[in-house]
């Protein structure tokens, strides 16, 4: 398999990020605070006030290195794009695929399915380590009607029906799954979220989502348009697709492994006049490290049967993704945990 | 029937026909839905291409020697580079011998040999002369093996060009080759995934996945 490369995450404000000859150099006030190896980094994350010189763009630009932007909270912001790479012939037949609502529903609903056997996968191993729970045996139950019906979903708008359904069912027992009475989940709040858990779990799932968008990327597909998500001015469609068999596996189970170890306290979040919760700059920078380290432990491909780091399975599903678009594969073959 | 392909067709070039020769799919994810890694091609050869081009033509006796000659084909459809072509003038007949450079060792298979002739057959519609010989030279062995352009070879060359030109067309991947042994050697088998597509187990997987919800 390929390497896994270092991301680089720039969260000290008022930097400026640039390239002397093959390194990056970041500066704050006129002074050197890191240097690294051009070769060794794959992605590189701005948090806020970074600034970024244009020939360390066009380097990025030109070696496929993601350059991405937040706001200083970690809300996603833009990414810059280089020159287009890949082949255009694979492009086409993605959108080909997207627009006929018969095939573009064949990948979506095995997408899906993978989310839902996944955060069904999630709660029986609660059930096997914790004991069993009412609830959670039931929610069980309910993702396993949800799979089976995701099977035989017709179109993409009732794929989207039952994935909702499923996500409902999942993130109604999601709190149980918490230790402890530190963190209370009281269902999944988007933009603004409003509690420290919906907090991680936007920026972990805004994270894996840019991953995934620089592994369509790097195997040449367009990250904006997808099979499950429809087209939306600047939404990368693909790479929530792509992001879904994620969810429960890597984004969720990480965002619990962090509150149940206690490696997180009330106090790493702040509220906001407006309700709005974020994480602190301190907190950030944490849970960036514990998801680095996450990234390069490795697990074994249930499809391929290899041995990868987590941080390259998005390249792997974009791989297979690929693969099956242009006719290698009969079906795409997702993310699956055991 | 070559002649008319040629002319609304792409020209292939000549360092291609070994990808084809080698791994028809090697050849499609190269050439058709061009998802090489970056350093494919200079991993493979172009270093010592560089070496071989450097050379200006020189003169020993009677024999010229020429470093990097561009040749070319309307019939084919072919362009490339000759890495040295001697050209030898002491008989009633200048003779034309071209010679390639390999990195490596001799191999059992065809691959280069077909580049090899599809040179020859470039200079031969060039020059309207016949070629009956040329060689390869090895890096690693450090010795010329001589290489005769016979008809079996040149069957196998055109094969070869309509093989190349029948993918870019369909603009299709073929299936991995049966030999795993090519695949162990061949850089691009990250992005092929051969094992993952010989046995296609997708349908088999994603029933499997479906099916755990029947038995919750
Ligand atoms: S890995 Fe094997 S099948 Fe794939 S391109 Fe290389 S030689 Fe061909």
């Amino acid at each position: 398999m390929k390497k896994l490369l270092n991301t680089l995450y720039v969260t000290r404000q008022e930097t400026y990020v640039h390239k002397e000859r093959d390194t990056i150099v970041i500066n704050s006030a006129g002074e050197k605070l890191a240097q690294f190896p051009a070769l060794t980094i794959s992605n590189i994350l701005c948090f806020g006030q970074v600034s970024v010189s244009p020939p360390m763009m066009g380097y990025c630009g030109e070696n496929g290195i993601g350059l991405v932007f937040y706001t200083e909270y970690g809300r996603f912001l833009a990414r810059m794009i280089g020159k287009q790479t890949g082949n255009v012939l694979l492009r086409r037949t993605q959108y080909r695929l997207a627009d006929d609502p018969e095939k573009a529903n064949a990948i979506a609903r095995v997408m899906v399915g993978a989310k839902i056997a996944n955060a069904r996968t999630v709660l029986m191993r609660e059930i096997r380590n914790h004991g069993e729970h009412a609830n959670i045996s039931r929610a069980v139950e309910q993702l396993g009607y949800s799979l089976k019906s995701c099977q035989f979903s017709q179109s993409v708008p009732q794929t989207m029906g039952i994935e909702g359904d499923a996500a409902a069912t999942y993130f109604s027992v999601f709190n149980g799954l918490i230790r402890g009475s530190r963190f209370q989940f009281n269902g999944r709040i988007r933009r603004p979220a409003t509690d420290p858990v919906n907090a991680l779990l936007s920026f972990i799932y805004s994270l894996i989502t840019q991953e995934c968008v620089s592994a369509l990327m790097g195997v040449g597909l367009d990250p904006y348009v997808g099979f499950l998500h429809q087209d939306r001015p600047g939404r990368p469609s693909l790479a929530l697709d792509l992001l879904e068999e994620f969810r429960a596996s890597w984004a969720d189970r990480f965002v619990l492994t962090l509150l149940n170890r206690r490696q997180l306290s009330p106090q790493a979040f702040v509220t906001e006049a407006s309700g709005a919760v974020r994480l602190t700059d301190d907190t950030r920078k944490q849970v960036l490290v514990a998801f680095q380290e996450r990234k390069q432990e490795e697990v074994v491909h249930p499809y391929l049967q290899e041995k990868v780091p987590y941080g390259l399975l998005p390249h792997c599903q974009a791989l297979l993704l690929a693969r099956h678009l242009r006719g290698d594969m009969e079906f795409y073959t997702p993310y699956l945990i055991k | 029937m070559m002649v008319a392909e040629a002319k609304e067709m792409e020209v292939l070039t000549i360092s291609a026909l070994q990808h084809v020769a080698y791994c028809p799919r090697q050849f499609a994810l190269i050439h058709v839905e061009q998802v090489w890694e970056e350093n494919f091609f200079t991993a493979h050869g172009q270093v010592l291409h560089q070496r071989v081009d450097a050379g200006a033509a020189e003169q020993r006796g009677n024999v010229r020697s020429e470093r990097a000659v561009s040749v070319y084909s309307t019939k084919l459809g072919l362009s490339g580079k000759l890495d040295l072509l001697e050209v030898d003038v002491s008989g009633e007949n200048t003779r034309y011998f071209p010679v390639e450079y390999k990195r490596g060792k001799p191999k059992v298979e065809d691959w280069d040999r077909i580049q090899l002739c599809a040179q020859a057959m470039c200079l031969e519609e060039m020059r309207g002369i016949r070629i009956t010989e040329g060689a390869m030279w090895y890096w690693q062995e450090r010795k010329r093996q001589s290489v005769q352009i016979d008809q079996t070879l040149r069957d196998a060359t055109v094969s070869a060009i309509k093989l190349a030109r029948e993918i870019l067309l369909s603009g299709r991947t073929p299936s991995p080759v049966k030999e795993k042994s090519r695949c162990k050697a061949c850089s691009l088998n990250e992005l092929c995934v051969p094992d993952a597509i010989r046995k296609d187990n997708s349908a088999n997987y994603v029933e499997q996945m479906f099916h755990q919800g029947v038995h919750a």
